[in-house]
């Protein structure tokens, strides 16, 4: 399959694509690891005039240490993520769900930032973005600008990055003292999840200090479980707690019905895996 | 900004400079352009690995970039594998296992195991199934397929000496 011909830019600076962004039209696409244009583009349901790629920017790829937060280049691989040594000791939730992400050689090419901006509900680095509490920076012309996860990802495919704008770099806090785990519902290997649960908690003695618990493929966009982190808040930690709390999961969500399973069914696997997430969060 | 760029590839330890929309993607390149026919596509839909090549070493699927974006970098496919006719113990371990049926996953499954062996040399059997995961065996040969790469990590294949014969049917194959 043959996509569409198209005009091809490759800047190597961060201000140098902004530039090109600024003058190329309505019709135009950034490009970063390509492991979801790529294959709309040889679909032809994408058929920008020009795409700008992004894969020369040295500024944007890499994790760096940022005080009490990462710094996730937009352009870092999935691979990366998954292994870098600062990502498994500071939000290793990040790592556990990058490691999920369709299949090795995809993971290879596609980015962190990619996916996040791509905003599939379906995808694996939304979900635990917004558990972690991320912050987004995003390159304008008129300069930088920070979003929080909770106002990001605004709905199927669609987020708070506007025309002219790049997302440049991911923050996220450091989470000493947690535990974390993604826990992802498929049926086949390389599927996108049907449901799946990010959960970070923190544990005091023998109870739940706090959880944090992202939801994906629950809305058009990831949610917070909030009923269910406001239930274990203080909270003994036993298994009896954790069911209790998490039958409510589902609580606010709004999923889709599809080939993969109906709308009830994705209510109760919320449940079921929420409840999985935050026993090997826990440690239980 | 032309519809036609200039690119120079290293491919298979030979620089080629090339014209190229940037629209040809990369498995075309290969197999069109430069005769590099030993990559295959299958699906061309990012799901079966038969495209796989390595990219600076590490394993992606050549029908999910374009050509444009391997300028100036290096690219491994199945045919820069052996040197001097001499199979790599990886294909080798696929010969003697017997790890192909109809023999179309191959390469793929063969460069993703390389990377997969760079990545993690001693792998689990689920490990390596996990690592398996982006190709696809329609033959459903799979055990003979996690056999090789087991062996070929273990270093439990035969010497070259004793498979010349063996390495030049194989690679016919590939």
């Amino acid at each position: 399959m043959i996509p569409s011909a198209f005009d091809y830019a490759a800047p190597e600076t961060l201000a140098e694509a902004l530039s090109l962004l600024g003058s190329a039209g309505d019709d135009v696409k950034l490009l970063a690891g390509g492991q979801s244009l790529i294959p709309v583009m040889k679909l032809r349901l994408a058929d920008p005039s020009m795409v700008i790629d992004l894969g020369r920017i040295a500024e944007l790829s890499g994790v760096r240490d940022d005080g009490d937060a990462l710094l996730i280049g937009a352009m870092t691989p999935h691979h990366q993520v998954a292994t870098d040594p600062l990502v498994a000791a500071h939000v290793p939730l990040l790592a556990k769900a990058a490691a999920t992400v369709a299949d090795p050689q995809v993971r290879h090419r596609g980015t962190f930032g990619g996916a996040l901006v791509h905003a599939d509900p379906a995808g694996d680095l939304p979900a635990p973005a917004l558990a972690a509490g991320a912050t987004f920076i995003i390159a304008g012309p008129g300069g930088e600008r920070r979003v929080a996860a909770a106002d990001f990802f605004q709905g199927y495919f669609s987020t708070a990055v506007g025309d002219g704008e790049i997302l440049t770099h991911v923050r996220v806090p450091k989470y000493t003292g947690w535990g974390a785990h993604y826990e992802k519902f498929t049926r086949v290997a390389q599927q996108w999840s049907i449901v799946a649960v990010a959960a970070m908690v923190r544990v005091e003695g023998n109870s739940i200090a706090e959880a944090r618990i992202g939801l994906t493929n629950m809305a058009s966009t990831p949610l917070r479980a909030t009923a269910v982190e406001e239930a274990l808040a203080g909270s003994p930690l036993t298994l009896e707690a954790i069911t209790a709390a998490s039958a409510h999961a589902a609580e606010g969500s709004d999923p889709a019905s599809d080939l993969n399973g109906d709308a009830a069914y994705r209510k109760h696997l919320a449940a079921v895996l929420t409840k999985r997430a935050l026993v090997a969060a826990a440690g239980l | 900004m032309a519809r036609s760029t200039t690119i120079t590839v290293e491919v298979d330890d030979v620089s080629y400079t090339d014209d190229v929309e940037p629209r040809l993607l990369l498995v075309q390149y290969l197999r069109e352009r430069l005769g590099k026919t030993g990559t295959l596509i299958g699906c061309d839909t990012t799901n079966c690995g038969a495209c796989t090549v390595h990219l600076d070493g590490t394993s992606v699927k050549s029908c999910t970039m374009f050509a444009v974006q391997a300028d100036g970098r290096r690219v491994t496919t199945i045919e820069g594998l052996a040197r001097d006719g001499k199979l790599t113990p990886l294909q080798r371990a696929f010969h003697e296992c017997h790890a192909l049926q109809c023999g179309f996953c191959t390469p793929g499954m063969i460069m993703q195991s390389a990377s997969l062996l760079q990545e993690n040399p001693h792998p689990s059997e689920q490990e390596i199934r996990e690592g398996l995961e982006g190709n696809l065996c329609r033959c459903t040969g799979y055990q003979n397929i996690v056999a090789a790469v087991q062996a070929a990590a273990d270093g439990t294949t035969t010497s070259d000496s004793a498979t010349e014969n063996g390495a030049s049917e194989t690679a016919g194959v590939a």
